[in-house]
């Protein structure tokens, strides 16, 4: 306690320094997540995340089922509601900077029988550009095209999308993101069912995309590639265990924190801030 | 029953006091029946509502309506006047509205074409044609006095005795049937899947579930009338799941608002002929809806907001009597703090105030508030002071502060910087078990009593 | 003959109930189709009963107005129409409103909302228009089932143009400008609402706004054609042209010609078939029946023929493709069989072999009615010489029996190279994939294995 004061002075540097630092790098991170808790029915499942991305990379979310990998991504994109903390999209909330993140969901998530063909779905990644109540005009179309042409899927251009192989769908869907032509990708696993040809196309696209500057930050499943597909890591249980380069934080130490079983007494609490009347 | 003894009675009072004390023979009747009616609803819509189906309720009776009109027809061509006879119209809904059912499952199994506008479909099809149906019907001689209309809007006044008894009969056969099979249900709404591993056959047990919900809906109709009837199986179980996790208290909770909005509104519409009966039984039941979605023990609105309140305070409260003690802590040096040298020192307000960041406006009340209590005192310098309450309050949140913070540095891996925050919030909803727990799982990192902090305190550089 | 002798009698007035039928019909269905899309059939339904409180407190306002003297009882009437759309719009997004918060914050699963929400709102309308129905003149009769047949009665000064042609013309052109401007928003909101939020067009502002939009055209068609009507054009012409086409704009098309065909065909059979049915069954004195009724029926009819014919997705040219494709894998057995036979005759003098070859054929005859149906194809073809249990491969039957073969065996071969499975095991997978090699496959499957000569079972692969 003696040496207090001393440490104290620091304690009161630090902060300043800090928001200094961040305030610097802000124009170039593409988003940075400050200390965010997500809660479904007052059940925690996210806790105080904070994580600034670089710029320019190729970035996996790792973690076990239900470790609140998509959450987090709902929640950075306003998609469900956050119980705290902030999150900044190249500096600015996300309001003012949704023209330049471009979102790819599961592909479960919508409807595959909706009557509209390939072309239409990637068309629709280009709707703001396009502008209300514009119709979709032909230079449009053309450069859904190019999108369609760059995902290897042009000759499917005019198919309905119920008769697309899953790894085609999932190909659209990446088309759709690249028509809309974001400085930052989120994608919620984007290797999910797909075909081993569709997956190398998919890994190809993303390096074309981290080549010209964009930054993708994608759900993964697979630990045995994340080394080879990506730069970076963040490894995720509820709480961020690590983030940095894939080399430095893809350790199995790292890993056996995120899998070894959920921390028993978090989830516990969690359990309990539900229903918080039981004391 | 009311319309012949509007004339005999002379005012509106007279009127209503012979509903409520159920002089009539006839209202007692149709009051019985009727209850009995919304008991078993609610039983057999406690079921549909937990399998996302009570909405086939509504198609159900919709999709009656060609089978009364063809019943009506068919009854009046082979034997003239027979067609107004309740069996035998119902005999009619019963068919078409089980055909009704089995072409959207035919629509769902067979077209790509989704459960909500399968319904639709069929709801609009079975109707429009029950609607041309019934045109012919009036056009028919005995058709314009068969009284088929009672079913679209339903009037309860106008049953007899013989259709009370039949609806009496059936619902208590119902109600005892779905508490026979209560065991079954559960698991069918609980896990299907379970339920067929465990070698139930599904199958049956759903078309039994079905089968009931029509049957109850059917006997509904002459009552509460085809375009309200679902009400009877969907508002009682959907109010009820406000007040109960259990199952059980569930149903018997749906059964006694269906039966309680049921009779309210046969005794409602006695009293006022004006008012339909099936829209009161439906609006007494909203009533009561509104009133469980609100006070609702287990999910209602109110119960929710004040236990989270109430969590926000003791969060408030026992986060200021931290911050005093540790504003306080460093007097003491290396001494021990105790409930009695805690309380002699003065807390200077804006010393609490820099401790932590406040929410604005929520430090001036949490203050207050914990004078109001008495955990705090204002001396006679204008400065606070704990009192022994608010010393041994603060004492034992601080305790549980530390002792968590501990246990996730050296448990759980976690960045020291994250610790605080962390603790912040879980250290509320620590119960004494648990802080057992953790002392005995950090016996050997702790010192005797309130461990000293194990991160710099944030603010305490004013001092 | 007698079957069309009523439309002898056909007047300017029936020409004119079609055409507010197919009017209104058409005006429902565009909104229709994104509700389907967007899973929210049932909402339609569900306002089309809500949308009566709106009526009926427009009934209120307007009534208020002219004893207040801010009105003219002659401006009355359209000053209750527009407040009638109003009332009806804003009781619509309501009751949408209201679902939603059910779901959002008492938990409450959204069919049972949905559910809840509207058999009270119905229930309440239904109520005050009972209540006050002797001061302002309105029947709920006559807004459920609408009086299409006396629409055109009513006609706009001397141009004898029925008002209802007006009301629900102008619907259509709002309906129809809507959907043209907002196509691709519409179409993204109820495609993929996440997306659309990040596009800028607000899914929740889309949601409200078409709640609002369906409920003005329930109400302005209400009245000139009644609830049923509007309840079954909803949804069943989009459903209907949903099961014919694969493109938003081309379903949208359809199911607005649906929706004028089904007000064609409603309003003829609705003169014709009533007689001829109560005629044939007995029923004298029948001469037509509720034209919305039989038009709702019509486009009910139009869905089954959809849903049975359709080109693609019928039920009868799915079971049609099945039954070709299951007879073109048996014909391809029996060739297949022949084949081997033949191959072991050339390469040994086996006489147990003939036996084995006639016990073969004679257990093809005696199979399933698909094999022999196959094998009389194939000798309708000359694939196949001889009759009964003694047939031949002809040249040409050989010639195709090769390539079946050489796709069974190659397969084999394959699945050999690349995975490790018992041997049995490859003959199963071959057995149904050989129906499926195409030329360009087969190529390239003989490229990845080096033109091989023999089979895993070291048979040789035809060429």
């Amino acid at each position: 306690m003696n040496e207090s004061p001393v440490v104290d002075q620091e304690a009161m540097q630090e902060p300043p320094t800090r928001m200094v630092a961040i305030d610097a790098v802000e124009s170039a991170s593409p988003i940075l997540i400050e200390d965010v808790t997500v809660a479904y029915h007052r059940r925690p499942v996210l806790w105080n995340i904070d994580y600034q991305a670089p710029s320019g990379k190729l970035i996996a979310i790792v973690g076990p089922n239900g470790s609140g990998k998509t959450t987090l991504i709902k929640a950075a994109l306003d998609l469900v509601p956050r119980a705290a903390g902030q999150v900044l999209f190249f500096g600015e909330p996300y309001g003012q900077q949704r023209h330049r993140v471009g979102y790819v969901p599961q592909r479960t998530s919508v409807d595959w029988d909706f009557p509209v063909s390939a072309l239409d779905v990637v068309a629709m990644g280009m709707y703001r550009k396009i502008g209300w109540l514009r119709p979709v005009s032909r230079k449009y179309r053309e450069a859904a095209k190019q999108a369609l042409d760059r995902v290897g899927m042009v000759d499917f251009a005019n198919r309905q999308i119920n008769q697309l192989s899953g790894g085609q769908q999932q190909r659209v869907f990446l088309a759709r993101a690249l028509a809309q032509n974001a400085n930052l990708y989120f994608m919620d696993e984007p290797f999910a069912g797909v075909d081993a040809a569709t997956e190398r196309a998919i890994v190809d696209i993303l390096r074309q995309l981290r080549e010209s500057g964009k930054t993708v930050i994608a759900v993964h499943h697979d630990l045995q590639t994340v080394h080879e597909y990506f730069d970076e890591v963040v490894l995720l249980n509820m709480r961020l265990i690590a983030a940095g380069p894939t080399a430095d934080v893809f350790t199995p130490d790292n890993l056996r924190k995120t899998y070894g079983g959920k921390l028993a007494l978090l989830d516990q609490l969690g359990e309990k801030m539900a229903q918080p009347r039981s004391r | 029953m009311c319309d012949s003894s509007l004339l005999a009675v002379d005012s509106l009072w007279e009127l209503f006091a012979r509903a409520i004390s159920l002089r009539d023979y006839n209202t007692r009747v149709v009051l019985g029946g009727t209850t009995m009616l919304g008991i078993s609803g609610g039983l057999v819509g406690t079921f549909l509502v937990l399998r996302k189906r009570a909405l086939a309720a509504d198609v159900v009776s919709h999709a009656a309506l060609p089978g009364i009109a063809v019943a009506f027809l068919l009854a009046e061509r082979l034997a003239p006047g027979s067609g107004r006879s309740t069996s035998v119209l119902l005999f009619g809904a019963f068919a078409s509205g089980l055909l009704g059912m089995a072409m959207t499952l035919a629509i769902r199994r067979w077209t790509r074409i989704k459960e909500d506008a399968a319904l639709a479909i069929v709801l609009g099809l079975f109707f429009g044609l029950g609607m041309a149906l019934f045109t012919v019907v009036q056009r028919t001689k005995t058709g314009n006095a068969a009284g088929l209309s009672n079913f679209i809007f339903g009037k309860a006044a106008s049953m007899v005795a013989s259709d009370v008894w039949l609806i009496g009969v059936v619902s208590v056969v119902i109600a005892m049937l779905c508490c026979g099979v209560f065991k079954e249900f559960s698991l069918l709404c609980f896990d299907e899947e379970f339920a067929a591993a465990r070698g139930y056959r599904t199958m049956l047990l759903d078309w039994l579930l079905t089968l009931m919900a029509v049957t109850v809906t059917l006997i509904g109709l002459q009552s509460v009338g085809l375009l309200l009837v679902v009400a009877l199986l969907l508002i009682p179980p959907t109010a009820a799941r406000f007040w109960t996790n259990d199952l059980k208290v569930m149903s018997w909770l749906a059964a006694a608002i269906g039966g309680v909005s049921c009779a309210g509104g046969v005794v409602l519409s006695a009293a006022f002929p004006k008012l339909a009966a099936g829209a009161v039984i439906v609006l007494s039941g909203a009533g009561l809806f509104v009133v469980s979605l609100v006070f609702g023990k287990e999910r209602g609105l109110w119960p929710k907001w004040s236990l989270q309140h109430q969590f926000e305070q003791r969060i408030g409260r026992s986060d200021l009597l931290r911050a005093c003690y540790e504003l306080l802590e460093p007097i003491h040096g290396s001494r021990e703090t105790t409930q009695e040298s805690l309380t002699k020192y003065e807390i200077d307000d804006l010393e609490l105030l820099a401790m932590r960041q406040w929410p604005s406006g929520r430090f001036q009340k949490l203050v207050s508030s914990a004078v109001r209590e008495r955990l705090l005192e204002t001396n006679s310098t204008g400065g606070y002071q704990l009192t022994l309450r608010g010393a041994a309050e603060a004492r034992d949140a601080v305790r549980r502060h530390r002792l968590w913070e501990i246990y996730l540095l050296t448990q759980t891996d976690l960045d020291p910087r994250l610790v605080d925050r962390g603790a912040d919030g879980i250290e509320h909803v620590l119960d004494p078990q648990q802080l057992a727990d953790l002392e005995r799982q950090l016996d050997s990192h702790l010192p005797q009593g309130i461990p000293p902090s194990p991160h710099p305190i944030a603010g305490a550089a004013i001092n | 003959m007698s079957l069309f002798a009523p439309l002898q009698t056909w007047t300017s007035l029936d020409t004119w109930i079609i055409l507010i039928g197919a009017l209104a019909a058409m005006a429902c269905a565009l909104p229709g189709c994104f509700l389907l899309l967007r899973r929210q059939s049932l909402m339609g339904d569900a306002i089309s009963h809500t949308s009566l409180l709106g009526i009926v407190a427009a009934f209120f306002v307007s009534h208020w107005l002219v004893e207040a003297n801010v009105i003219s009882p002659a401006t009355e009437l359209s000053v209750r129409h527009v407040a009638m759309c109003l009332g009806a719009a804003i009781v619509g997004v309501l009751s949408a409103w209201m679902t939603e918060s059910l779901q959002k914050f008492g938990n409450v699963e959204s069919s049972a909302a949905l559910g809840v929400v509207f058999t009270s709102l119905f229930a309440l309308g239904l109520l005050l228009i009972r209540a006050v129905a002797d001061d302002v003149h309105i029947d709920p009769d006559c807004v459920l089932y609408g009086a299409i047949e006396m629409a055109p009665l009513e006609t706009v000064g001397a141009s004898g143009i029925p008002r209802a042609v007006f009301v629900t013309g102008v619907v259509l052109v709002i309906n129809l400008l809507l959907t043209v401007m907002l196509f691709k928003e519409l179409r993204l909101s109820a495609f993929d609402p996440a997306l659309a939020t990040t596009q800028g067009i607000p899914a929740h502002v889309m949601h409200y706004g078409l709640m609002g939009v369906t409920a003005m055209t329930l109400v302005a068609a209400f009245e000139s054609v009644g609830s049923i009507l509007v309840i079954a054009m909803l949804i069943i012409p989009p459903a209907t042209a949903y099961l014919l086409t694969d493109r938003l704009p081309r379903m949208i098309g359809l199911s607005l010609l649906i929706a004028a065909l089904s007000s064609v065909l409603g309003h003829v059979s609705a003169l014709t078939l009533p007689t001829m049915i109560a005629e044939s069954v007995g029923i004298p004195d029948v001469h037509d029946a509720s034209t919305a009724g039989m038009m709702a029926a019509a486009a009910g009819f139009l869905f089954v023929s959809a849903m049975l014919l359709g080109p693609k997705y019928g039920l009868v040219s799915r079971v049609w493709h099945r039954l070709l494709l299951r007879l073109r894998i048996a014909s391809e057995d029996v060739l297949g069989g022949l084949y081997r036979f033949e191959e072991s005759a050339a390469a040994s003098a086996d006489v147990s072999l003939a036996t084995e070859r006639a016990a073969w054929l004679r257990s093809l005859t005696t199979q399933s009615w698909l094999t022999r149906l196959a094998t009389w194809v194939l000798l309708r073809r000359r694939w196949l010489i001889g009759s009964g249990s003694d047939v031949q491969l002809t040249d040409a039957g050989r010639e195709a029996a090769r390539t079946l073969v050489r796709s069974h065996r190659l397969w084999e071969s394959f699945l050999a190279k690349h995975f490790v499975l018992g041997t049995g095991r490859f003959h199963e997978s071959a057995e149904q994939v050989e129906h499926f090699l195409d030329p360009a496959l087969l190529a390239e499957l003989d490229q990845d294995l080096d033109r091989p000569g023999v089979d895993p079972h070291g048979r040789a692969i035809p060429n």
